[in-house]
């Protein structure tokens, strides 16, 4: 197994970089697109030659868009922040809800814990728009159409059992003893979970944390039914981007920069959570 | 005695709080578990009315006949049709590559490692932004995909604007995305099974291709199996990819069923039909979500046997 012939090695070195090529071609270039002016980007044969330019994102950052009709006002940075505040504070609330519920469902077996788990496992992986398109006529009639309240409670259906079920599996590798020991040294249930659940559990919760922040954060469908110009995410503002500046292609590049950029960046600082959070705690180690 | 006194009491508010306490702690759990049935008894009363929203008065029960009227109703069909295409081929693909990159990367080297997370980015991508990034590379006016058929000497190749390619646009789109997801978790399977069986056959001087055949294939089976279920749940529900890249077309080309259920409700306002359409998305989904799961926690429990 371990001898290679020359050959092979060869082999397998074209198949991991055409594996590369197709993989990361398409983030090279578009990074590449959001530092061109429009002049570049339309040449052909196109070419990877050409003077960086940062006009795009002062276009996105300063909301003016210039284009031959005049000026354009755009609010691309209302997006960005409209996925910052959506996702951040959908997290928070379903850490906050979902972290002791994962604790009761693993540790506290009580009339029913199985089937609400299974009932949520099962719509995690539901139609989205089952749910969405009556909530639309709900939420009109509730008066939470379009409010940030009302997103981040539907958001609570992605981020809650993804929580849920990860942290779960956290908690029930904790050996029960540990926990037992704390109790009989006369500390409380509160005072055992805070000190001993919780920071055991720390990679699991925040393996979910990550990855349910990637997930809200890449949401499109949800905000798309639910959400008009003004609260919308980057990725549907992204779209209706693309259909308000017409040919400001260079624009468009540096706004899909922009929006990938922050779980770029989070997946690469916490690389071992996303693998571990990725693999649904299916496999570990 | 006045120990005895103050026992009594704590005790006992101790018992009832504990049996509160889950309830308590599960709450959120559960309100979600509501919130999330409350609408989906919701679609199912509406996939049982004729319900147009251009025509509230003539809001009634018809019972079965948006579900009957699925037999014949070209529409429909199609849009099964290229929702399992569209399902089938993004995950043969998706996992062929995946299980190949996976072998490639297995070895735990500084190299394979520093790759298979690089590999994660397109994960890591929104797809439909991931959409709009191939939207803009097969743009026929500039697109560097364009440019590259045109070398390739096929001229006007129109990608997802024209309806003989633009089923296999979006796949190549959904392939970008998702194989590093089918990629890390083989990864992680093939670096999880014991290496005695491997280095046994290795002494013996088995061949290599009989080794992964008889050996290591049977042995990532669950791991597999938990893979293409879980892409096929997704695949078959995609969305968002196929919105952002072709709103469904050109034509009918690419109405998936959540594509078609979103343009009945709001461009046809057609509650009824858009319903039902996700009523019988959603029982497909259901199976193959209970056999997943499944699947999936005898898995977990096999694994936590292990370690």
């Amino acid at each position: 197994m371990e001898t290679t012939s020359p050959v092979e090695r060869l082999l397998r070195g074209i198949a991991i970089t055409l594996v590369c090529l197709f993989f990361m071609f398409p983030i090279v270039w578009i990074v590449l697109m959001s530092f061109q002016t429009n002049e570049t980007i339309l040449r052909v044969p196109p070419s990877v030659i050409f003077v960086p330019t940062l006009e795009n994102y002062t276009a996105l950052i300063t909301g003016k868009l210039e284009t031959q009709a005049g000026t354009l006002d755009i609010d691309f940075m209302g997006n960005l922040w409209n996925s910052l505040f959506l996702s951040t504070t959908s997290v928070a609330i379903g850490l906050i809800l979902g972290v002791p519920a994962a604790y009761a469902f693993a540790r506290l077996k009580f009339r029913g814990s199985e089937d609400i788990a299974f009932t949520l496992l099962s719509f995690r992986f539901a139609p989205p728009l089952l749910v969405l398109l009556p909530l639309t006529i709900y939420f009109q009639q509730l008066g939470l159409a379009n409010t940030y309240g009302g997103l981040i409670w539907v958001y609570q259906l992605i981020v809650l059992p993804l929580i849920l079920w990860i942290v779960r599996g956290y908690f029930e590798d904790i050996p029960a003893d540990i926990e037992y020991a704390y109790r009989i040294a006369g500390h409380d249930f509160w005072s055992t979970f805070r000190r001993i659940a919780l920071p055991l559990a720390g990679p699991g919760i925040a393996a979910a944390g990550l990855l349910s922040f990637i997930f809200a954060w890449n949401n499109f469908v949800f905000a798309l039914v639910l959400a008009s110009a003004d609260k919308q995410p980057v990725t549907v503002g992204a779209l209706a981007f693309v259909t308000a500046s017409g040919i400001q292609y260079g624009q468009v590049a540096a706004g899909i920069v922009l929006s990938i950029a922050p779980t770029f960046a989070l997946a690469l600082y916490a690389q071992r959570y996303l693998v571990e959070g990725l693999s649904l705690g299916a496999v570990k180690g | 005695m006045t120990t005895a006194a103050t026992d009594q009491p704590r005790r006992r508010r101790f018992r009832v709080s504990r049996r509160v306490l889950p309830y308590l702690l599960s709450l959120p759990a559960l309100l979600t578990c509501i919130g999330i049935l409350i609408p989906f008894l919701t679609a199912v009363i509406y996939s049982l009315q004729r319900y147009r929203l251009s025509q509230p008065w003539a809001r009634q029960f018809n019972w079965g006949e948006n579900y009957l009227n699925f037999f014949t109703d070209p529409a429909f069909w199609n849009t099964l049709k290229v929702s399992v295409t569209y399902a089938f081929l993004t995950v043969t693909v998706e996992l062929l590559l995946g299980l190949g990159i996976a072998l490639l990367l297995q070895k735990r080297t500084r190299t394979n490692n520093f790759i298979s997370i690089m590999l994660l980015m397109p994960l890591m991508t929104a797809p439909a932004l991931a959409a709009l990034m191939w939207k803009l590379m097969t743009n026929p006016g500039f697109g560097i995909l364009s440019y590259f058929a045109t070398l390739l000497g096929i001229q006007d190749f129109n990608w997802a604007s024209d309806p003989q390619t633009a089923m296999l646009t979006v796949v190549i789109v959904d392939v970008w995305v998702y194989t590093p997801f089918i990629m890390i978790l083989l990864l992680a399977g093939l670096r999880s099974l014991p290496p005695q069986p491997f280095e046994a056959a290795a002494l013996d001087g088995v061949p290599r291709w009989f080794v992964f055949w008889r050996i290591t294939l049977p042995m990532l089976t669950p791991f597999l199996l938990t893979a293409t279920l879980f892409r096929v749940i997704e695949s078959i529900q995609q969305f968002d990819i196929i919105y952002a890249m072709t709103q469904g077309g050109p034509g009918d080309t690419l109405t998936v069923f959540q594509v078609e259920a979103y343009l009945n409700f709001f461009q046809s306002t057609n509650v009824g039909r858009s319903a039902a359409l996700l009523m019988i998305l959603w029982a497909i989904t259901y199976v193959l979500s209970n056999i997943f799961i499944k699947n999936w926690l005898r898995l977990r429990e096999k694994q936590r046997g292990n370690a």
